[in-house]
């Protein structure tokens, strides 16, 4: 093809990109080396229902005048990057010089929200994105292995947490593990224990977090590798049965390796995906027991005074650590792409 | 793998536009434009439909619980979307910060004789918005299981405790506590009532240094670590809507709860007779000796949008006003809140309220950068309501996590 008839077919959609892409990522590096100007701030008498007293408030003509000279702020280089909000150098240095004991090193680092938050997301992360696939996968080959009529119906059903809206779905979750719901009182009954409760404990938080996020995305990866099993050539399942191999054989050494790219693909995108873990941490009201790097995010966009600059710094550290996990695979890739 | 997710749920739109012509107006006219942003509960409803009432106006209203997110960029547009924002003493903070609203002097002087004084909300001189309701948090308990316990109405967060006690101990309810000690806003909401009932200040008087790492911050933590104990365990995840879900299902005796709640408490719906008939209001709740109640005070008011023409802005000034007018109250809306409207006739819900004013509570303080701290508290808090580290060591990171935002934010220089 002629550069120029590429050139053609490509720039809308190129365009799009630029607009809807290049920029605002291009406007959210600028706003994360910036910090809102000094305001000048200054006590005034305030009066109401309640009666009168004096307040700080801050005065609108200097800090429209320091506004206008600089529209988007103080320019404050790393300071965001590195201030106690992210990553936070100062206080582990300090933390580092004031601990005996690799215990208490790390309590000192786990009580940053930043380190509190990467931590729960990778683990969330590491987690659920295999038992994601191992799942997804047991699905598929036991729905590709079902008597025709029903196949129908059981890919549906299968599919339906993928379908429910992931809010509905978590607060469904929420409310059966609730210390008054079926799921509550079943755990309580197993640990005999009453006063067992999921929400007020952080290690069951966990899990159930993770549990809801393998249960809303393990449909993906069984509609994807049920597409696959669909391509297998059965002339190579037939001889490896002719040859004596077992269920089990067949599925290691033909089903498998078959839809290793499937895998792959299944693995970049539940990596990103779940490396932006946030809406079963809003419908579980887990702000107590876990933060995400995305619940991070919206907390510094949320409040009465809602920080940009903050928000900006911790999107871009965000998509530095989305790069740094998706290396490998892209790599990976990229040599499957080559070798092809 | 995006899905379009809507976070926070529907958003109530409804637009009369022209429509509201037909009616007369009930000696409301004016031409211009009336967009107004607030929160949703009966009382702003009713504000809202008696605004849009007015003749001759384009009105239409976007009440959601959501409002804080949207008025600020709804209203910084040339012209803005939003021409007036119903606010309480928190949320105006961030309007004026951000210089969005408009002082109303001159709209009061045209066309604002009926407003009394004590409605409006002057800052250095300018009035900035008009108030029509009063909210605080105050107690709110069951009669019957009092008597059943065999004790008087608690005064004090300390008699508090020890009615919860006793009605562990008689095995009455397990977690006779309720509160809305949900981590964030809730939580925070909750440090800082505690904290001004022992007579504590947020600031060094005069700047934005935060000053909470005291005794004061201490002995607050350890009261609210205290009464979590007779709470639901989950209380962690528990705000004022689940609270409220909890005192309606007969498990909770006490509780401080805001007045423009309880009505819904004590209404037939929703709850046993059981409960509903036995739950009562009573004042603001004390702690340790300094004379100061353990609550805020505030108010929710209208303001007007800087970023319209001024034919907008007087057409919004005047419905708005004829929406808190006397011809207001009917016996519908009488109950809904603490009306600071000239005619109001407080109602058996309305006791909570008004004996917190009158027991001399502080407003919540409306001051630039209270919201940093009330964050700061929100999401620092919980390690130490679950028991993972001192008091001491919550309030140093609330300070830090503060401090780093107020730099940010240019109210603090390093």
């Amino acid at each position: 093809m002629k550069h120029g008839t590429f050139l053609t077919f490509v720039a809308p959609s190129l365009l799009a990109m630029i607009l809807l892409i290049v920029f605002p990522v291009v406007s959210v590096i600028i706003q994360s080396f910036h910090a809102q100007h000094e305001q000048v701030i200054e006590m005034v008498e305030s009066c109401g229902p309640f009666g009168c007293s004096e307040t700080a408030t801050i005065n609108q003509e200097a800090t429209e005048a320091l506004r206008e000279a600089e529209p988007l702020g103080r320019f404050v280089g790393f300071d965001n990057y590195v201030n106690r909000g992210h990553l936070a150098f100062a206080e582990l240095g300090e933390a580092w010089r004031s601990s005996d004991t690799w215990g208490e090193w790390w309590t000192k680092v786990m009580n940053l929200p930043f380190y509190s938050a990467i931590v729960f997301t990778l683990t969330f992360t590491f987690i659920v994105t295999p038992l994601t696939i191992a799942l997804g996968f047991a699905i598929a080959v036991a729905v590709n292995a079902s008597v025709q009529k029903i196949r129908g119906p059981l890919i549906f059903i299968s599919l339906l947490p993928f379908i429910i809206n992931p809010i509905v779905g978590s607060l469904v979750l929420f409310w059966m593990v609730d210390a008054r719901g079926i799921l509550g009182q079943l755990i309580q009954w197993i640990a005999a224990d009453p006063d067992l409760s999921v929400k007020a404990s952080t290690p069951m938080m966990w899990i159930m977090l993770m549990v809801y996020g393998i249960w809303h995305s393990a449909p993906f990866a069984f509609v994807v590798f049920y597409a696959g099993l669909q391509t297998i050539n059965q002339d190579t399942n037939e001889a490896a049965m002719i040859d004596g191999a077992n269920r089990w054989q067949r599925v290691r050494y033909v089903t498998i390796p078959h839809i290793m790219p499937l895998v792959t693909f299944v693995a970049l995108i539940q990596l990103m995906d779940n490396f932006r873990v946030f809406e079963p941490l809003i419908s579980f009201s887990a702000e107590a027991h876990a933060q995400s790097l995305s619940t991070y995010i919206l907390s510094d966009l949320t409040g009465e005074t809602v920080l940009y600059n903050s928000a900006a710094a911790t999107s871009m550290l965000t998509v530095i650590c989305v790069g740094i996990l998706l290396f490998p695979v892209l790599v990976r890739t990229w040599r499957d792409f080559k070798r092809a | 793998m995006t899905k379009f997710t809507k976070l926070m749920g529907a958003t109530a739109l409804s637009v009369v536009g022209a429509t509201a012509a037909f009616a007369d107006g009930h000696g409301c006219a004016a031409e211009g434009r009336l967009s107004i942003i607030g929160n949703e509960f009966p009382a702003i409803q009713s504000v809202a439909a008696k605004a849009l009432e007015c003749s001759g106006i384009e009105g239409e209203s976007n009440l959601t619980a959501d409002h804080q997110s949207l008025n600020v960029p709804g209203m910084t547009g040339d012209p803005a979307e939003y021409t007036t924002a119903i606010v309480a003493n928190s949320s105006i903070v961030a309007l004026m910060n951000e210089d969005v609203i408009q002082p109303l002097d001159a709209l009061v002087a045209e066309y604002g004789a009926d407003i009394p004084d004590h409605m409006k909300i002057s800052v250095n001189g300018e009035i900035m918005a008009i108030a029509f309701m009063a909210n605080a948090q105050h107690l709110v308990y069951r009669e019957d299981i009092l008597e059943q316990a065999g004790l008087d109405v608690p005064t004090s967060y300390e008699e508090v405790l020890a009615a919860a006690e006793a009605i562990r101990s008689q095995g009455i309810l397990d977690n006779p506590l309720g509160g809305a000690y949900a981590a964030g806003w809730n939580l925070a909401q909750e440090f800082n009532n505690m904290y001004l009932g022992h007579g504590g200040e947020f600031f060094e008087p005069g700047t934005a240094k935060v000053a909470i790492n005291n005794e004061q911050g201490v002995a607050t933590l350890e009261m609210m670590k205290a009464l979590s104990e007779y709470m639901n365990p989950d209380f962690l995840t528990h705000d004022s809507n689940a609270t409220s879900a909890e005192w309606e299902a007969g498990n909770v005796a006490l509780m401080n709860m805001w007045g423009s709640r309880t009505g819904v408490l004590m209404d037939d719906e929703g709850s046993a007779e059981e409960v509903y008939s036995n739950t009562k209001v009573s004042g603001p709740l004390m702690v340790g000796d300094s004379g100061v109640p353990a609550t805020t005070l505030w108010w929710d008011g209208w303001t007007v949008a800087k970023n319209i023409s001024d034919e907008d802005a007087a057409a919004t000034f005047q419905a708005m006003a004829h929406g808190v007018s006397s011809g207001l109250l009917n016996d519908e809306t009488m109950g809904q809140a603490v009306w600071l409207i000239d005619g109001f006739e407080p109602q058996e819900v309305n006791e909570g309220v008004l004996a917190t004013v009158a027991a001399g509570a502080k407003p919540y303080p409306m001051v630039p950068f209270q919201g940093l701290l009330h964050t700061a508290l929100g999401n620092e808090l919980s390690d130490f309501m679950q028991g993972n580290e001192s008091a001491e060591q919550a309030l140093a990171d609330v300070e830090a996590a503060y401090t780093a935002a107020a730099i940010e934010a240019g109210f603090v220089t390093e």
